[in-house]
């Protein structure tokens, strides 16, 4: 009975551990792609200072930007060439007569609006150019959107099997324990004193399912955690960092399993506790 | 003491168990229920300690009417009853000791009380020297005298039996009756049911047989009265 109980909190908490990993890190990541998204605005050539400033007000007036920042064109080649490393010292050359544009960099408040406002920008005198990586862009937030759902399909669907998994439990141990509860109402123990010890029980058995799963989690993240750090670094892209992900992990894994097991033998107790 | 008036106990599938009952009886009486398989008997004796609750009528225990007793108040009025049963009901995990001190750890006794009380009456059904055995060590007699060793450690002043003798031998039966004998000598109620026609013609106390959910024979020194 006791190993049955546990075993269900394992496999159940083990799934749960798994998946909340994989979703905390993907919305980690998406979060990040997401707000790296910018409308970058070339400025006319020929725009004069004041014109540029006239730019910068018809854009900041457009409804949902949060922030539009100036550079030069001599930072823009700058950061050129400071992207391509080694190779790049060759723009060196075009120090003395820079061919880029000035850019204003503007960011949404929301990123789903970034092509919107992109098309706005683009109607206004002196933007010669308005660049957000057009497709890449819809179809990044088409991914993140569909893997959203399918995550939110997924852990509901797990918990459902995670309950049926654990009520199925229960209901044999409500039958081990129908005559020791009998016997202790028999002999006039109130219903605070029968609880108690099945209280204590449950959570401990719930704590003890939950050790399995904190272990294999959290070393599991440390490997993938390391090997991923290591791929993606060329990337921009971070996951969560081990400290202190892997400790609310754990301390989430551990508390669900203390849940899981107190709700259960309360359960199963609940139900001789009313005549 | 125990009155019951008027009861009638109706289950949801219909069955009428208990049809208009009147008993009075008094404290320190031995009493011996009696009558046929399904005539209402078992609903008889578990309405004395709550067990069932009567659809209609008053049930009084020790001057409480247990029939308008709220379920959070059963087990104060269980401390003071003791009940005996054929199958004795103990808790196969714990020591004969542990089974007994039980009763009286839910009551929050002191553990120095609980040590003294436990040994006085296992000394009493003489079972000290098994104390420290789990239930299934022992045979059927003496997994019964656990049972009343725990039915009388609160030192209730009622004693309640469904069928004590139901699963054990003749000779074994007789050691259990002298048992009841002596707690009912020391002014206790003892409400007994039982199938048992040599005990209850020998041990000469009063009868009430029940017969369709009504009491059709309340003797003093009655006669068993059925054939086995």
């Amino acid at each position: 009975m006791t190993f049955a109980s546990v075993s269900a909190v394992t496999v159940t908490l083990l799934l749960v551990g798994v998946f909340f990993v994989i979703m905390m890190n993907l919305n980690k990541v998406a979060t990040s792609i997401e707000e790296d998204v910018i409308i970058r605005v070339h400025i006319d050539l020929v725009a004069t200072d004041d014109e540029q400033n006239e730019l910068k007000k018809q854009i900041e007036a457009i409804p949902g930007v949060e922030s539009i920042t100036y550079s030069s064109k001599e930072e823009e080649l700058e950061n050129m060439i400071k992207s391509l490393g080694k190779e790049g010292e060759v723009f060196r050359l075009f120090e003395q007569d820079n061919p880029l544009n000035d850019v204003f960099v503007v960011k949404a408040k929301n990123p789903h609006d970034t092509g919107k406002i992109a098309k706005q920008i683009e109607k206004l005198k002196h933007a010669s150019k308005v660049n957000y990586g057009q497709a890449n862009v819809e179809k990044l937030f088409r991914f993140l959107e569909i893997s959203r759902n399918v995550g939110a399909v997924l852990i509901v669907g797990l918990l459902f099997t995670a309950i049926f998994l654990i009520s199925n439990t229960i209901k044999i141990t409500i039958i081990a324990r129908k005559r020791e509860i009998e016997i202790m109402r028999l002999v006039g123990a109130t219903n605070g004193f029968i609880r108690w010890p099945f209280f204590l029980e449950g959570l401990w058995l719930g704590v003890l399912g939950s050790i399995i799963p904190i272990t294999v989690v959290v070393s599991l993240y440390k490997y993938a955690h390391d090997y991923l750090t290591a791929k993606l670094s060329n990337h921009f892209i971070q996951i969560l960092s081990f400290d202190p992900f892997a400790y609310q992990i754990a301390a989430v894994l551990l508390l669900m399993g203390a849940l899981i097991g107190v709700w259960g033998s309360v359960m199963s107790v609940r139900k001789f506790l009313k005549a | 003491m125990i009155v019951m008036q008027n009861v009638y106990k109706k289950y949801p599938n219909g069955i009428v168990a208990a049809n208009g009952i009147d008993v009075h009886i008094d404290q320190g009486e031995f009493v011996y229920v009696v009558g046929p398989s399904g005539a209402g008997k078992s609903t008889f004796i578990k309405m004395m300690y709550r067990e069932e609750k009567p659809t209609k009528g008053t049930i009084l225990v020790n001057g409480l009417n247990i029939a308008k007793l709220k379920n959070s108040k059963v087990p104060l009025f269980r401390r003071n009853i003791g009940v005996v049963f054929q199958d004795f009901k103990l808790l196969p995990r714990l020591t004969v000791y542990e089974n007994v001190a039980f009763a009286l750890e839910v009551i929050e006794e002191s553990p120095k009380n609980i040590k003294r009380r436990v040994m006085e009456v296992l000394d009493l059904v003489n079972l000290k020297h098994k104390a420290r055995m789990l239930p299934t060590e022992l045979s059927g007699g003496e997994q019964q005298r656990v049972s009343i060793a725990r039915a009388i450690v609160n030192s209730p002043r009622v004693v309640i039996a469904d069928e004590p003798t139901g699963n054990l031998d003749p000779d074994t039966s007789w050691e259990i009756m002298k048992l009841f004998e002596e707690i009912n000598a020391r002014g206790t109620t003892v409400v007994m049911a039982t199938h048992n026609k040599e005990i209850v013609n020998t041990l000469k106390h009063r009868v009430i047989a029940i017969e369709g959910g009504l009491i059709v024979r309340d003797e003093q020194r009655g006669e068993y009265g059925y054939e086995n």
